[in-house]
């Protein structure tokens, strides 16, 4: 393992590199992991949420009298009662500060909206309640679909990347192209529905909050909800050790959340709102629909001429998030002229938000299939094509990457795979009972983010240490690798070191979100680790008693709880030695971490990766399953294997989901999702996923940041979602270009 | 969820008594029940707790070859007993292709008869459906009803029959045993159910009370076990409803079809026995182009009921299917994909 360039004193101990099991799983399968909803402070009330079954127009009236006579209803909550906001809900103070809907008014503006809340002694109490509200409406005639007639060009699409990007002139790369793609690809709403529904319990003392509510940014929450009530955000505390899933959707605090933490004020006692599933459809984001025009012009070498990616999609009618769909033709192949804009419906939806993979996710799947017909129109195979457009620098930026070991993606995924010797031609291959199958590959990519965290090291004189930040475990293994990068910043074995995270009294982590989570928190526990070590250091040196008096020119190394000297590690002395004869019975280290604008400036941060699928579908009935997936992915240094692997599993499952399996199904008369369920809301179950092989290829980035850490979070939908579909086309020779890709639409491919 | 009263019969005779009460429904497992409570959907004032009667947990193989199954059997108990699913496997096949393994641990053999619907638009109080408020009017129809009827339907309702089960019990004749306040009756499953007509809100011919306390398979059913099985087609492997499903069987003397069934599944508001096919193939050879022509007639009168014009002709081709697979011969163990197009296929590969 490498040393790091800016650090002396760190040797990657032994815990960076080991594939170790999760440090909360034996709570979490014991049902000891206390998620937001598992607590009940003394005198908690229940609160329920009504929603509104429109999705345009005014509430006329409620039965609020129906609802206050139910026994152990406590309270309803209206426009006319709800405590007052120190800021309007619906004030655009930042581009990641999104309208909500808290009561503030009649108005409806999607399905799903809350419209009244019910606090009651029991969570039925309140569920009965809120049925009994009945509420009466003015609907309004509603806008649903793509093809809606409000159409705006955004000024910027997903976190702030222009909505109109390009160099070189692409209709006259088309127009001299000898191959030529066109084609339209269209993607469905999809919603997070993370296992765990957001949850907040609430609980005031007189102007101080806490909170139990998962959030993948604790700062952000607090600095909301501070915002929205008119306190300092000290005064917000908010728990967040675990959360049973994110995927965006907890990035920033919902609407439903503010309520609960509104609906204790107004009750005076604390106050648990869960949403029901079927109320996760709403007010707590979504990935949009997008419908994509990719033309793609080739020599007859088989170079890419140009690349034209025009997206289609939607926000709400009251605030903007625009899918960044196109992200993806940024970056992944050489063309002499790329274009890529969009266009935007506005719909009485929810706003959509960041979900695993934004952008990246939607736009992969239908650049990847361009990318497959556009190989099939030169005759090359899809390996070869891409490899003939590989991109040696970035190409919306020219700029290098900081690393890029997608050649060894290819080469190593397609071994594994065994891709040598598949057939060009679609509906060549059938297994022995006469399926038919395909094999389909696609490049998978996610830059390389971090955002802004801190964190704190701490050595006692017990020769333990404390590393501690606000980070956040959504199931990704955070507890784990984050304690793993501390251990060894602070030269600990990782049973000597005390991990506290997810609290908002912590320092700020960031946000876990972008898969940059573990590149930041992980640069902030390093910095912090150095700065505690270095501060240790410093005592020892200067202290004659010390074996490491006077080291200072060779400096020393801090492994295994002990400083030794760099020149002669026979010498050195322990942590709790050090601290002893100073007479302090700890020591602090405080670090942050970000991205170095030089290396912004002069790099292009990137993870890749390359994903084989195989499928078989049923010739007659057009039954799809993918038998077989092969992911090789390169992401910098992997901070514990196993849980990496576990994060490729997941992504790549979510894109056999993404092609297979997984819509909002919504019916446009009403703009409701008729399918707001997880019987009717697809996706795979585990029959659905036989064999999955995630291969972490090596890759060492001596620029992205000091660990050389990319991310694993997202970069798994990637990819694969295009492999899957590339792989139902070469089974079956039928190209579906709208996804989920629809069993009838391969069965019944040209009949009457 | 509404507040209701709980009753806990002793005897089969005071459910029956509770139960005609106006407003009351039985519970067995309530793995359909409490969902349509907890969505409002259904608000009963009375739960009749069928759980702790005694008598209705019964598996019976009877001396002729038949069985008799307890209403309160659970569909996994049923599916795993080896000498039921020996003389059955079309019928332990269709359960094991149902909803998932948790569910089949809970759900029970009368419950599976009389579950609802799965039209997104009957489990949505906010949307207009006949069969929840008779006179509502029908949201499925103009609606995202691409999985809806597409044999038996009415203007009123275009709902279907969500059932595996249901599916191999029509073809093979099964009998509903029924008790109610002025006795016993038996019904066939084939008539247990009822299409919506003008009254989609009765779904079968239970009077108010009735119980179904048993289900009988005869004895001729079993004479179909070396040539059964059922096929389901589905968005997903497990835990799915049917797109369309096809239970076929088949007696073969001297290389000739002596007597075949077969219903189809995912088509109608119940399960549909394919009579017009069945005595299409009577007497034909065992091949691709019988099968083909008995699918064809199975589904001579089915008509789109919106979106789904697609699901006539894949429910063709699972009759056809599940017929070519019946004669190929019922496999020796249960596949590990019941009901799957990816199990393997005894004998000969399927497709050219």
């Amino acid at each position: 393992m490498a040393e790091t360039a800016s650090a002396t004193h760190v040797r990657h101990g032994s815990s960076i590199g080991q594939p170790l099991t999760r440090r909360d799983g034996v709570l979490k399968v014991t049902g000891q992991a206390r998620y937001a909803a598992d607590n009940h402070p003394p005198g908690m009330l229940h609160a329920a949420l009504a929603v509104s079954s429109i999705a345009r127009g005014r509430v006329t009236a409620l039965d609020i009298a129906a609802a206050r006579a139910h026994p152990g209803v406590v309270e309803v909550m209206t426009p006319a009662n709800r405590p007052p906001l120190a800021l309007d809900p619906d004030a655009k103070t930042g581009p990641f500060v999104f309208r909500m809907e808290v009561l503030q008014d009649d108005r409806v503006r999607y399905a799903g909206q809350p419209i009244a809340v019910v606090i009651a002694e029991t969570l039925e109490a309140a569920t009965e309640g809120a049925a009994l509200l009945a509420p009466r409406y003015a609907a309004e005639p509603v806008e649903a679909g793509l093809d809606a007639a409000d159409v705006f060009v955004p000024e910027m699409v997903g976190p702030g990347a222009p909505a109109r990007e390009g160099y070189g002139d692409v209709e006259a790369g088309l127009a001299a192209a000898a191959r030529r793609v066109e084609a339209v690809y269209e993607t469905p709403a999809q919603y997070h529905n993370a296992m765990e529904p957001h949850a907040v319990v609430a609980a005031w003392e007189g102007d101080r909050l806490t909170l139990d509510t998962p959030s993948q940014g604790l700062a952000w929450a607090q600095d909301r909800i501070a915002g929205l009530f008119g306190l300092p955000p000290e005064n917000i505390h908010i728990r967040s050790p675990f959360l049973g899933g994110g995927f965006g959707s907890k990035g920033v605090i919902s609407g439903p959340q503010v309520l609960g933490i509104l609906a204790a004020r107004l009750v005076g006692r604390p106050v648990k709102l869960v949403l029901r599933r079927e109320q996760m459809y709403g007010p707590v984001g979504h990935r949009a629909p997008t419908r994509q025009r990719l033309r793609i012009g080739a020599g007859e070498d088989g170079g890419l001429t140009a690349l034209d990616h025009q997206v289609r999609t939607a926000t709400s009618r009251f605030d903007d998030f625009i899918e960044p769909a196109g992200s993806v033709s940024h970056t992944l192949y050489a063309a002499p002229a790329i274009a890529i804009g969009y266009d935007a419906v506005r719909l009485d939806t929810g706003t959509p938000l960041f979900m695993r993979a934004p952008g990246e996710a939607s736009g992969s799947i239908a650049l990847e299939s361009a990318i497959d017909e556009m190989a099939l129109a030169c005759g090359m195979d899809p390996l070869e094509f891409r490899l003939r457009n590989y991109a040696e620098v970035e190409p919306i930026s020219g700029k290098p990457f900081s690393s890029k070991a997608l050649r060894d993606c290819y080469a190593q995924g397609a071994a594994r795979f065994g891709w040598a010797g598949r057939p060009l031609q679609p509906r060549q291959m059938r297994d022995e009972n006469g399926l038919l199958v395909g094999w389909g590959m696609g490049t998978a990519t996610f830059p390389a983010l971090m955002f802004h965290g801190q964190a704190r090291a701490v050595l006692r004189r017990d020769g333990t240490g404390l590393a501690e930040l606000g980070a956040q475990d959504m199931g990704q293994g955070a507890w784990t690798a984050l304690a793993q990068l501390a251990a060894d910043s602070m030269g600990l074995e990782l049973d000597q070191l005390e991990f506290r995270a997810g609290d908002s009294r912590l320092p700020d982590a960031g946000i876990a979100g972008g898969s940059a989570h573990t590149a930041t928190a992980g640069a902030a526990l390093h910095n912090a680790g150095a700065e505690v070590i270095a501060r240790l250091a410093e005592l020892a040196m200067a202290d004659r008693r010390s074996p490491l008096f006077g080291a200072g020119n060779a400096g020393v190394v801090a492994r295994g709880g002990s400083l030794l000297r760099r020149d002669d590690e026979s010498r050195g002395e322990s942590y709790g030695e050090i601290l002893a004869r100073a007479g302090l019975e700890e020591i602090e280290g405080r670090g942050s971490g970000a991205m170095d604008p030089a290396v912004q400036e002069h790099y292009a941060t990137h993870a890749h990766g390359a994903v084989f699928a195989e499928v078989k579908v049923d010739p007659e009935l057009g039954q799809i399953r993918a038998t077989r997936l092969v992911g090789a992915f390169a992401a910098g240094r992997i901070v514990n294997p196993r849980l990496v692997r576990s994060q490729y599993y997941g992504g790549m499952i979510w894109g056999v989901s993404f092609a297979l399996h997984e819509q909002a199904v919504m019916d446009k008369r009403t703009g409701r999702v008729m399918n707001a369920n997880l019987g009717e809301y697809h996706v795979p179950v585990n029959a659905d996923v036989p064999s999955l092989e995630a291969i972490l290829v090596d890759e060492v980035d001596p620029h992205v940041n000091p660990l050389g850490i990319k991310g694993v979070g997202e970069i798994g939908i990637t990819g694969t979602a295009g492999a899957v579909a590339n792989a139902v086309w070469h089974a079956t020779g039928v190209r579906v270009r709208r996804f989920p890709i629809a069993l009838e639409e391969l069965a019944l491919a040209g009949a009457e | 969820m509404n507040r209701f009263d709980y009753v806990r019969p002793a005897s089969i005779a005071e459910a029956i008594a509770a139960a005609a009460e106006p407003g009351s429904a039985y519970l067995a497992s309530g793995t359909n029940l409490l969902d349509l409570m907890k969505g409002n959907v259904v608000r009963p004032a009375r739960l009749v707790d069928l759980n702790h009667l005694p008598g209705l947990d019964g598996i019976e193989l009877l001396p002729d070859g038949g069985a008799r199954i307890g209403a309160r059997v659970r569909n996994a108990d049923l599916a795993y007993h080896p000498e039921f699913s020996r003389r059955f496997p079309a019928v332990a096949e269709a359960l094991l292709s149902g909803a998932s393994a948790q569910l089949r641990n809970a759900a029970t053999v009368g419950g599976n008869l009389l579950q609802r619907t799965c039209c997104a638009y009957f489990y949505d109080p906010a949307s207009a459906c006949n069969k929840r408020d008779p006179g509502a009017g029908c949201d499925a129809r103009g609606g995202e009803n691409r999985l809806h009827a597409v044999l038996g339907w009415s203007e009123r309702c275009i709902a279907t029959h969500p059932s595996d089960f249901c599916v191999p019990l029509a073809a093979f004749g099964a009998v509903v045993e029924i008790e109610g306040q002025f006795g016993r009756r038996e019904v066939p499953l084939e008539e247990f159910h009822l299409l919506p007509g003008e009254t989609p809100e009765r779904e079968s011919v239970l009077a108010p009370g009735e119980l179904v306390v048993a289900l009988r398979l005869p004895a001729e059913a079993a004479g179909f076990a070396a040539h059964a099985r059922y096929v389901k087609l589905r968005e997903r492997t497990s835990y799915a409803f049917a797109v369309v499903s096809a239970a076929a069987g088949l007696r073969l003397e001297n290389g000739v079809i002596a007597e075949a069934r077969l219903a189809l599944g995912g088509v109608a508001a119940k399960p549909w026995r394919a009579r017009a096919a069945e005595a299409a193939l009577a007497g034909a050879r065992p091949d691709a182009a019988s099968f083909r022509r008995a699918a064809e007639a199975a589904l001579a009168e089915a008509a789109p009921s919106g979106d789904n014009a697609f699901k006539i002709e894949l429910a063709r081709r699972v009759a056809a299917r599940a017929l070519l697979l019946a004669a190929a011969g019922t496999p020796e163990r249960l596949p590990a994909l019941p009901a799957s197009a990816f199990a393997p296929v005894p004998g000969a590969s399927l497709h050219g």
